[in-house]
């Protein structure tokens, strides 16, 4: 039976209403008591040996006979206007196809061509010019052959220089308000006040598969290879882009180099593909440059922050306050620096207050827990400055102010273990057991703590099909993506638990709207909490099909087959068949399950929580932090391959620890250009950066999440790695720095107490 | 089209190819472009990230850096060239102890961590994050990258 039953839905905090279409009864919750036997085990990624051989073909890899290079110029400029402009050199080099700038923009034949190409510049990195050739190195030469004059005009790029500017109101968007209580109420009941501000820095993400996308007709249908985290996103918005139906355009991103919410949309550079490749009738190809990547693809948002906390002498915490500017360059949106200071504790009163600001800068995008990192650090930092004046332990304080409810919606959480996770993390940092502080010479090792609050339960529209082959062989359809995460090994496991087939005869189909199964974006840490339990559920209807003809062929009722191990089983434990049997010998007949991951349940909040303790240690000669050690616990509902998730809680911390130490977008605050869009100017985390990480977990069972009771796990630990590393350089040198990244130089300046030399490079 | 062409054999993994390049070409673009090599990734083709790593004559070299002119009659081994049928015991190490994420800069990672064992069979873990950090993972699969490193080390003992 078909029911349509309409659902809330979570993505990032955001809810919406959708309807989904589910089939069959609902199953009975897995979790970790409910004696799995291939979820919840380790097991290296099915396509572990395609990555390690360079058989895994990711967009980059994909060459067209007769495929043309697409490349553009962009603005070397902040804010400008083209005065002149001429092609005609460039239009005349031999195996040049085509070039185009805002005049001729419109007959590349898409309805947005005219605001990617544009007479006014708005950040460096803008397009100016699009060049079609036959060969990366000819279109490269063109680009030089470009005539190009600028108008410079005034980039503004500083949040805070233009909230004090009476000419520029109409860069400020919002505020936006939350609020709850009575704040004037609780600041007057506390005895003790901390206000504390805050500066984060622009972070680019620098996935190493830099955007691009290759795109070719077949006929008048589209097919489009690119790196994304949508395959779905990306099919509407060309489907809207060039006037055509999705249902005549196929995307395709089997195997893609990194995402971390910088690959939601299509991109004009795949717009602009697809429109070329129409035109040319050849294969279009476009792949962005390192710098490129850096200048025109977006970044987690600059922000200033201001934080009061009151408390009563108990440590109760009785309001809590944020002010937050956040910077969204030429038209990004404002991520919720607010999560944390609204979720993590049980306080009445709480406002906060947001402020976007436009700036020159390259439009902001989702990286990695959004806005969460960014207010995490805050309110953080500003909790242990909490903890100091109030004289108790951090970790104490914490507990004391631990939400039981969702303090938002006054919801029950679907569960909630970070009490768990809080004392196990403790335990293993030695957070009683050893000193706080150690001093050796001129260095000092200290800890500190952090936690951690996001979102990844997951909800339908997610859909599978799950196919049982004559040869025994298992297929999963679906359209999800694996971005990294391990989705295609985690999917393979729940088909196989479920089937009671073998882990290794699963193959996972991923990556392509040709399936026509619809699922969510990968982002929001929702993946495998959308479509495990759609996988699941198609797994169920196939194994139900199997024992249903198993029952009719050898005439045994079908309550009393089993399916384990590849084989059918009688109730008293013999073997009736092979599936591959049962389906050879009815003409190689292939059984089709179908699945839709079930509504959500009403009235639970579902959270991911984390628990972060980091060991840091300083030089003080020379203001160098170490991170020796870091504690990541995570409350993220049942795992279900623990291999996977440590992977993904140590590369969520690294990143963090990358944030918190080095990484920074550096902007020359005159003439607003990006000074270090490439890799050995934007410090990412090496090999040799790395302590020792200790991922690890508390496993609450959580019937109300969804049937595996799983949660998310790709965005929680990289939430409290800063405020931890924070925590712990301030019990190290007495000093709170409250800026991020902790430079060298700053740290350095701040243990001797004087100013960094003031440079026009900022951290925007 | 092609500015300045030379036509060149290139050895790569045992097997002599004839191209056509100009000798401004990277040796990996020719791999990627002209023999279907992609294994070898362009992370940033600047020599920052190590996404290209390959070797020549037994060291490993950045392809983004090198002229495929200048490597005209040495010996190329690319990622492809390691498993023939079945995986090398330090692709099986990766795979085994999960050090790859999305899978992006492992044949690079891969690539540097078998110089490596090649000059330093048994490397201490100090030995294994200095030799690995030219190479670049942002999905921070690093711990999982030293560790499957370390059991290859092994891995390589154990089979002789």
């Amino acid at each position: 039976m078909v029911k349509v039953v309409k659902t809330r839905v979570e993505f990032e905090g955001r809810f919406r209403d959708e309807y989904t279409v589910v089939e069959g009864e609902p199953l009975e919750g897995w979790s970790p008591k409910s004696g799995l036997k291939i979820v919840g085990r380790p097991h290296p990624r099915v396509d572990g040996a395609a990555k390690v051989t360079g058989s895994a073909k990711y967009t980059h890899d994909v060459y067209l006979p007769g495929m043309v290079y697409g490349k553009f110029l962009r603005s070397p400029y902040a804010h400008a206007k083209i005065t002149h402009i001429d092609a005609s050199e460039a239009e005349g080099l031999p195996g040049v196809l085509g070039v185009y700038t805002y005049k001729n923009a419109a007959t590349l034949g898409f309805g947005g061509a005219e605001k990617v190409f544009k007479q006014e510049v708005t950040y460096q990195g803008d397009v100016v010019a699009l060049v079609l050739a036959q060969d990366e190195s000819v279109a490269e030469d063109a680009l030089e052959l470009i005539r190009v004059e600028y108008e410079p005009l005034r980039p503004l790029v500083d949040p805070e220089e233009i909230m004090g500017l009476d000419s520029s109101k109409d860069r400020i968007v919002g505020p936006k308000l939350y609020e709850r209580g009575d704040l004037e109420k609780g600041f007057a009941e506390a005895d003790v006040i901390v206000e504390e501000s805050f500066k984060t820095q622009a972070a680019l993400h620098n996935c190493m598969e830099t955007h691009g996308s290759v795109a070719h007709w077949e006929g008048d249908n589209l097919v489009v290879h690119t790196s994304t985290q949508s395959v779905f996103n990306v099919r509407s918005a060309l489907s809207e882009e060039l006037g055509i139906p999705q249902s005549k355009i196929r995307v395709v991103s089997e195997f893609m180099g990194g995402g971390f919410g910088s690959k939601f949309g299509a991109g004009e550079y795949t717009v602009v593909a697809a429109a070329a490749a129409r035109l040319l009738g050849r294969p279009v190809r476009i792949v962005l440059d390192r710098v490129e990547e850096n200048l025109a693809t977006g970044n987690r948002s600059q922000t200033v922050q201001w934080v009061k906390i009151g408390a009563k002498r108990d440590g109760r915490i009785t309001a809590i306050h944020l002010k937050g500017l956040v910077n969204v360059g030429e038209d990004g949106w404002v991520a919720d620096l607010g999560g944390p200071a609204k979720m993590m504790y049980h306080c009445p009163n709480v406002k906060v207050e947001l402020y976007g600001v436009k700036t020159n800068l390259v439009s902001s995008t989702a990286f990695r827990a959004p806005g969460y990192v960014e207010g995490d650090f805050a309110l953080e930092s500003a909790v242990d400055e909490l903890a100091r004046r109030l004289n108790m332990d951090p970790l104490e304080l914490r507990l004391l102010n631990y939400a039981t409810r969702d303090p938002v919606t006054n919801s029950e959480y679907s569960s909630k273990a970070l009490r768990e996770a809080y004392l196990k993390g403790a335990e293993l940092i030695g957070w009683r057991s050893e000193p706080r502080v150690v001093r050796d010479g001129a260095k000092i090792r200290a800890k500190g703590v952090a936690g951690a609050i996001w979102w990844g339960g997951g909800g339908p529209p997610a859909y599978a099909e799950v196919k049982v082959n004559a040869d025994g062989g298992v297929t999963v359809l679906t359209a999800t993506q694996d971005i990294g995460t391990g989705t295609r090994t985690a999917l393979a496991q729940i088909a196989a638990e479920e089937l009671g087939l073998p882990f290794s005869s699963v193959r996972v189909v991923l990556g392509d709207t040709i399936t026509e199964l619809r699922s969510p974006g990968s982002g929001g840490s929702q993946t495998l909490a959308s479509m495990g339990p759609a996988v699941r559920a198609a797994a169920h209807d196939a194994k139900n099909q199997l024992l249903e003809i198993a029952s009719q062929v050898y005439d045994v009722a079908k309550e009393r087959l089993t399916i384990r191990e590849g084989s059918i089983f009688r109730s008293d434990g013999s073997v009736l068949c092979s599936v591959g049997e049962l389906l050879g010998n009815l003409g190689d007949f292939s059984v089709t399950g179908r699945g839709a991951r079930e509504p959500n349940q009403e009235g639970y909040m579902v959270n991911t929580f984390a628990a972060q303790f980091a060991e840091v240690e300083v030089d003080t000669e020379t203001g160098t932090l170490r991170v020796l050690r870091l504690v990541s616990v995570h409350d993220s509902g049942m795992v279900v391959n623990p291999l996977t998730f440590t992977s993904q809680v140590e590369g969520g911390v690294i990143m963090g620890m990358g944030y918190a130490l080095w990484e920074g977008r550096l902007v020359d605050g005159e003439s607003g250009v990006v000074i270090n869009p490439n890799l050995n100017d934007y410090l990412v985390a090496r090999c040799s950066d790395v302590g020792e990480i200790t991922p690890t977990y508390v496993e609450p069972e959580d019937p109300h999440t969804n049937s595996l009771g799983v949660k998310g796990i790709g965005e929680p630990p990289i939430i409290g790695v800063a405020p931890a590393i924070a925590n712990a350089l301030r019990e190290a040198i007495g000093v709170r720095l409250r800026e991020l990244p902790f430079t060298p130089e700053r740290v350095y300046s701040a243990i001797k107490g004087i100013n960094p030399r003031p440079t026009t490079a900022k951290y925007l | 089209m092609l500015v300045n062409p030379r036509r060149i054999t290139l050895r790569v993994n045992g097997l002599n190819h004839m191209v056509t390049v100009e000798p401004r070409e990277s040796l990996l673009d020719v791999l990627r472009k002209q023999l279907g090599l992609t294994g070898a990734k362009k992370g940033c083709d600047m020599g920052s990230c190590g996404a290209c790593t390959v070797m020549v004559d037994g060291k490993s070299r950045l392809s983004c850096l090198t002229l495929a002119v200048s490597v005209e009659g040495m010996d190329i081994v690319t990622v492809e060239g390691l498993s023939r049928g079945e995986l090398d015991p330090l692709q099986e190490a990766f795979v085994r102890n999960d050090a790859l994420q999305c899978g992006f800069c492992t044949p690079g990672q891969v690539m540097s961590a078998k110089f490596l064992l090649d000059i330093i069979p048994k490397p201490s873990v100090e030995e294994v994050k200095y030799y690995m950090s030219g190479n670049i993972c942002r999905c921070g699969a690093y711990p999982k990258i030293i560790r499957a490193v370390l059991d290859a080390a092994g891995e390589v003992k154990r089979n002789g």
